[in-house]
């Protein structure tokens, strides 16, 4: 998901450096930052790693809208916790980007200024506490989906992140789902907020994925060079046929007529979500576009003078440790 | 060590692009409540070593991982090139008598 | 007043005093300057909620009307607030919300020092949990102020605004009243006037490594601990924090 949209180079490189780095990947070796890599590879992997990493620093406001209006203490604790592990996820992301030959501040600033994108969900609004249930049960589910296979990508530092973030992940959707329980199993008024979430996030969930690769050239290249480990479609099928039934658990209704379980192929039949809308969130027509890239950009400008001012002071007290010496 | 891609001692260098004044980058060891000997758990940015030891006590030791914190700032630290694997590994992967399981005791000998 | 009506006020000064600065602080997420202090105001955040979670609850024990730390905190009215003015005021900008922080900090680590060793156990163990976290508050928030006021030029105008702008509410943190007489009188907790030169000696220091002047004035606002007279930061906080449990009683999250 987060690698949705991604353009693989075409290389015009050494044809026995490919081979030979091909091989590497084939045998399973990791990909360290120092080796010899395709231009594309290290293009690729510097603007997926980013792209996932702002997703992360994004995807903390659309939770981060309802931790002033946590009903409970220890719900608000719990969220503030989630949001955390969100920023701290992205930090990572950001330092396995930094091996390939970016810092964090220039990337940060293609984030701001539009040059590189982040997961499209995060464009959507917050609009009930029942939210914050849809998120973690479906967003976080969908994101997970896409991460555990790629604790096994080629990249060396991208593999290692991951593998950290999935381990502190784990909470995260289980705690989304016991929002949704206690909200479906909760008053009239709560049940119709869960039902309500459903209804609104499902189809962006699906989205996630990225339209399907089935024609995709670029697709193939990313999955030989084990940045990208399946296809969008295997991981949206398997997502379909994880969470419905988590559905009926809860007896919420996945919003789709189409919807129902095929003995044939041992999968759910589903609908495919509206793609002119996922393109016209990516072009930036989403419901929140302007608000979440106004919010990183505020953030960013505002905090320059703190920035600025503690590395100042470093440099100060470093100077005067010298002159004093 | 001038360019700034230099500070990171994996990344290799671009000597075209102007220096940034960011926060320079940390890499962090930590060693845990029953843990011999630090290890690296990640990188951060910090202004200076003493915010940058507690930046990883922040970031790093979020669900209490670590009693104890070390932090490099990450240019510093002088690294194998990873093409260099084959002659500093391979020697040593021929003495298997080095690691304890080369060796089979029986199981009535106990714990050793 | 008797002497769980004495008890009761205190622990919702504690408990309130943490809840609101935590709400304060947790505003912060998503939003900071940079990531690592993003996760670090976080952490502060979560270590005040915690803290809440154990002054209230202990509140509702002593009260003995079966409220619970969640009835306190999300049902009770801004009279009902017991917090510190200085608690409810507005982040303002990063500097703002240091300087606040550290100035309650300083304060808070000196009083649960002492309230470790409290005449009644609960409250010895509370503290004794809360002051190991506390100390930590303290030397991060001091070092950034720290930091900031002697870093740019810009930065240290910022500091200084904010000292200037908060000092006023700092005094309010070491006034006695019956209430802290009696907890005194109980042995559970001294009277904040006994912190303040402890305190005094720490800002001084803290605020000349800084190169920050402390205003020339020991005017004090009050009007928060009593529940007399609070900002009007305040019923705009509560308005979202307990929106949930105001537009849906009785229901269970």
């Amino acid at each position: 998901m987060y690698a949705q949209m991604i353009k693989s180079e075409a290389t015009q490189e050494d044809p026995e450096k490919l081979a030979a780095f091909q091989a590497r990947i084939d045998a399973g070796e990791k990909i360290e930052p120092k080796d010899w890599m395709p231009l594309g590879y290290r293009k690729t992997l510097i603007r997926q790693i980013g792209q996932h990493a702002h997703s992360e620093i994004v995807g903390q406001l659309p939770e981060g809208n309802w931790i002033t209006r946590a009903p409970t203490l220890e719900r608000k604790a719990i969220l503030l916790a989630k949001v955390q592990d969100e920023a701290g996820h992205g930090l990572y992301l950001y330092c396995a980007a930094e091996t390939l030959g970016v810092t964090r501040d220039e990337i940060t600033e293609m984030l701001l200024d539009g040059r590189m994108k982040y997961s499209s969900i995060f464009n959507y609004p917050t609009l009930t506490w029942a939210d914050m249930g849809a998120v973690g049960w479906l967003v976080d589910g969908a994101a997970i989906m896409n991460q555990v296979p790629l604790q096994r990508t080629s990249f060396g530092p991208y593999s290692r992140a991951m593998i950290r973030i999935c381990k502190e992940e784990s909470f995260h959707q289980r705690q989304g789902y016991d929002i949704m329980m206690k909200m479906a199993s909760g008053t009239p008024a709560q049940k119709k907020m869960a039902q309500d979430a459903l209804n609104r996030f499902w189809y962006p969930s699906l989205m996630m994925f990225g339209p399907s690769d089935k024609e995709s050239v670029h697709s193939e290249q990313s999955m030989a060079w084990k940045i990208k480990m399946n296809t969008n479609d295997e991981l949206r099928q398997k997502f379909v046929d994880q969470t419905v039934p988590q559905a009926e658990y809860l007896g919420l209704t996945v919003p789709d007529e189409n919807l129902k379980w095929n003995e044939e192929t041992g999968h759910y039949d589903f609908s495919q979500p509206d793609w002119s809308e996922f393109f016209d969130v990516l072009k930036g027509n989403g419901p929140c576009n302007r608000e979440r890239l106004a919010a990183r950009n505020k953030a960013w400008d505002d905090g320059k003078w703190v920035r600025d001012g503690l590395l100042a002071h470093a440099e100060k007290k470093a100077a005067r440790k010298v002159a004093a010496e | 060590m001038s360019s700034p891609n230099a500070a990171y001692p994996d990344t290799p260098d671009q000597a075209t692009k102007p220096k940034r004044h960011e926060w320079p980058l940390w890499e962090v060891f930590i060693r845990g409540q029953h843990g011999m000997s630090h290890r690296h758990v990640g990188s951060l940015h910090a202004p200076d070593a003493d915010m940058a030891v507690k930046n990883a006590r922040d970031v790093y030791t979020r669900r209490n991982e670590g009693v104890s914190i070390w932090v490099v700032e990450a240019r510093h630290i002088a690294a194998s090139s990873p093409s260099d694997k084959g002659p500093l590994y391979e020697p040593s992967e021929s003495k298997v008598y080095r690691h304890p399981t080369f060796f089979d005791i029986p199981e009535e000998v106990g714990a050793m | 007043m008797t002497r769980d009506m004495a008890f009761f006020e205190f622990l919702c000064r504690m408990g309130d005093n943490t809840l609101v600065l935590g709400h304060r602080v947790s505003e912060w997420c998503g939003h900071a300057p940079v990531l690592e202090e993003d996760i670090a105001l976080a952490n502060t955040a979560l270590d005040l909620i915690g803290q809440t979670q154990m002054w209230l609850g202990l509140a509702g024990e002593v009260e003995g009307e079966g409220r619970s730390a969640d009835d306190l905190a999300m049902l009770r009215d801004a009279w009902d607030f017991r917090n510190v003015l200085l608690a409810e005021q507005p982040n303002g900008d990063f500097g703002q919300t240091m300087m606040r922080q550290y100035l309650f900090d300083q304060a808070h680590v000196l009083l649960l020092q002492k309230l470790a060793g409290s005449s009644d156990e609960r409250v010895a163990g509370i503290a004794a949990k809360a002051v190991k976290e506390v100390a930590y508050h303290v030397e991060r928030s001091r070092d950034t102020v720290i930091g900031l006021g002697d870093g740019t030029s810009e930065s240290h105008r910022r500091m200084q605004a904010a000292l200037d702008l908060l000092w006023p509410y700092a005094g309010e943190m070491f006034t006695d009243d019956e209430v802290s007489g009696i907890m005194a009188g109980e042995g559970i907790a001294p009277e904040p006037s006994s912190l303040r030169a402890a305190w005094d000696a720490a800002v001084q220091e803290t605020m000349s490594e800084a190169t920050l002047v402390i205003p020339d004035s020991d005017f004090a606002h009050a009007g928060g601990k009593t529940g007399f007279r609070h900002s009007e930061h305040l019923g705009h906080m509560l308005t979202q924090m307990q929106w949930l449990q105001r537009a849906y009683p009785g229901a269970r999250w």
